[in-house]
């Protein structure tokens, strides 16, 4: 199973902010995408997910057709999103948030067992189970939301910028956090992100995105060792 | 004392009949962001319905039901045909916010019409299965009947019975983070417009037991419900229009206040009482008592 985008464009109205995208990602392969404000990472990240609508192409994991349907229906294919800005429910308690990425599960059992290996994944949510989503710090919200998603049992995880907001400890955290899923599970990882230096650091292959076209694509570390690269995305 | 005792269990009664008509506009306003003018006219075509039930069985506890399963009908057809694809339509622009509160105004006009032509404007009588009249205690009659007691059990029971369902259910769950945040819920998998849906079938049970529960012992017409729409609101807004609790608690705040000034001022105050309570709490929490915590988006 892959994931393969090919000639995808988005447009929000007269603006199109993905333009004529290809690229594949294939399976257990963690993938970073980066690029500036407005280069269209978010957007490819809510079209893939189904929130938003694709203007052409097509794009598609294993047999199913993600330009149809919608984002409910995505998570039950397999395809969990965490979009941006810590996407956690605010009002409801930690553990509201992680049952309810698992609410569509028939298998109660199955969702007990996913829900136990989260809670090892992320010990500290566990000591806050009955706590508001909104009492947690920055760094625990997004390990929440991370975990939601993890709730639904995906097989591609969609990242929309973890890092944003957080302090460059726990931006490490998290970093880290997430390329120990990538190794442990059968998950495959598409992360967006501006940290560019971060997240091209634990990823396999990097996506360069400039105004919704990809200017390069590659395994990070040729990325990260690339002059040009470095001196438009990575800051030296 | 008599009229402590009087004051307290009258505005229990009203009370309980304003938190119940408060809750079925919070459970709209939550999960859909509109403000449904059509909830009394919903009420009332449901109490028709309810009536006609009551007067071929003669069995008010068949007819409460029937009347809660029309209204949660009748409320779910205005959303799915109605509501739905008019929030997709108008969902940019100066209309956005105005649309869904002139169609419910809309609906409230077809909703009196209709039970018009059906029923007639003339006044029926809905037989109550309990004593309207005052209990007597010794030598004392009370402005305070079976039926309060009939109004002020049911209601506690309609919103212990919501509390839990929304607290310790799946579907509930699905209903409070649909409310609270519809885009976050649909990546969890909740298939939010179905969710929604189901919220409006809640408040139209819920209205439609108001309104069977006070119109025993008064008459029913096509616009006998209108005035409990406005008592309402102003319960709902006072408890902060997104909060159940809040609305149980804007309810009693306002049945209280109304029969403790009609007991020991007068009467002739009953229709200024909700307004400057309202204003009050206001001015005190602009965000009503339960309202505004965190922020929303989408």
């Amino acid at each position: 199973m892959s994931l393969i985008v090919r000639n995808l464009s988005v447009d929000h109205g007269a603006i199109r902010a993905i333009n004529n995208l290809s690229f594949i990602v294939e399976k257990r392969r963690l993938t970073a995408v980066i690029g500036a404000n407005g280069a269209g990472k978010s957007t490819l990240l809510r079209t893939l997910s189904g929130l938003i609508p694709a203007s052409e192409g097509k794009a598609s994991w294993g047999e199913h057709n993600l330009l149809k349907g919608k984002a409910e229906q995505h998570v039950r294919n397999g395809v969990s999103h965490v979009s941006e800005g810590k996407s956690v429910i605010p009002e409801l308690t930690v553990e509201e948030n992680l049952d309810l990425g698992a609410l569509w599960r028939r298998n109660k059992k199955e969702a007990d067992v996913t829900k136990k290996y989260v809670l090892e994944l992320f010990p500290r949510l566990g000591e806050r189970l009955k706590q508001r989503g909104d009492t947690l710090s920055g760094g625990e919200r997004q390990m929440l939301a991370i975990a939601r998603a993890l709730m639904s049992k995906p097989q591609l995880l969609l990242l929309d910028e973890p890092s944003l907001g957080l302090a460059p400890l726990v931006i490490e955290q998290i970093f880290q956090t997430i390329r120990d899923i990538a190794n442990s599970s059968d998950l495959t990882v598409l992360l967006v992100e501006q940290n560019a230096m971060g997240a091209l650091k634990i990823a396999d292959i990097g996506v360069v995105l400039n105004l919704g076209n990809i200017v390069a694509i590659g395994p990070s570390a040729d990325l990260i060792a690339d002059p040009a690269i470095r001196a438009a995305y990575l800051g030296y | 004392m008599e009229k402590l005792i009087s004051a307290s269990l009258i505005g229990l009664s009203q009370g309980a009949i304003f938190a119940l008509m408060a809750l079925a506009l919070v459970l709209v306003f939550r999960s859909t962001r509109v403000v449904n003018f059509a909830q009394a006219g919903q009420a009332m075509v449901s109490t028709y319905i309810g009536w006609e039930v009551v007067t071929r069985t003669e069995n008010y506890w068949i007819a409460l039901p029937a009347a809660a399963l029309a209204g949660a009908l009748l409320a779910a057809i205005i959303e799915t045909f109605l509501m739905r694809p008019l929030a997709k339509r108008a969902s940019h622009g100066a209309i956005a916010p105005v649309a869904s509160i002139i169609a419910s105004l809309g609906v409230l006009g077809v909703l009196h019409s209709g039970a018009a032509m059906i029923w007639t404007s003339e006044q029926k009588l809905f037989l109550s299965p309990v004593s309207v009249n005052g209990i007597e205690i010794g030598s004392t009659v009370y402005p305070f009947s079976q039926a309060d007691i009939l109004i002020i059990s049911t209601v506690i029971i309609v919103m212990s019975t919501f509390a839990f369902f929304f607290q310790r259910t799946s579907l509930g769950l699905s209903l409070r983070a649909a409310a609270f945040q519809p885009e976050i819920s649909r990546l969890a998998g909740v298939k939010v417009d179905r969710v929604r849906t189901i919220g409006w079938a809640l408040s139209g049970a819920a209205g439609a037991i108001v309104g069977v529960l006070v119109t025993p012992g008064n008459y029913l017409s096509p616009f006998s419900l209108d005035i409990l729409l406005v008592y309402g609101f102003v319960a709902a807004v006072i408890g902060g229009l997104e909060s159940p609790q809040g609305a149980a608690l804007g309810g009693l705040i306002l049945g209280m206040s109304l029969s403790f000034t009609s007991i020991y001022v007068s009467s002739g105050l009953t229709f200024i009482v909700p307004f400057v309570v309202l204003l009050l709490i206001l001015i005190v929490k602009p965000k009503g008592i339960f309202g505004g915590g965190s922020s929303r988006n989408a």
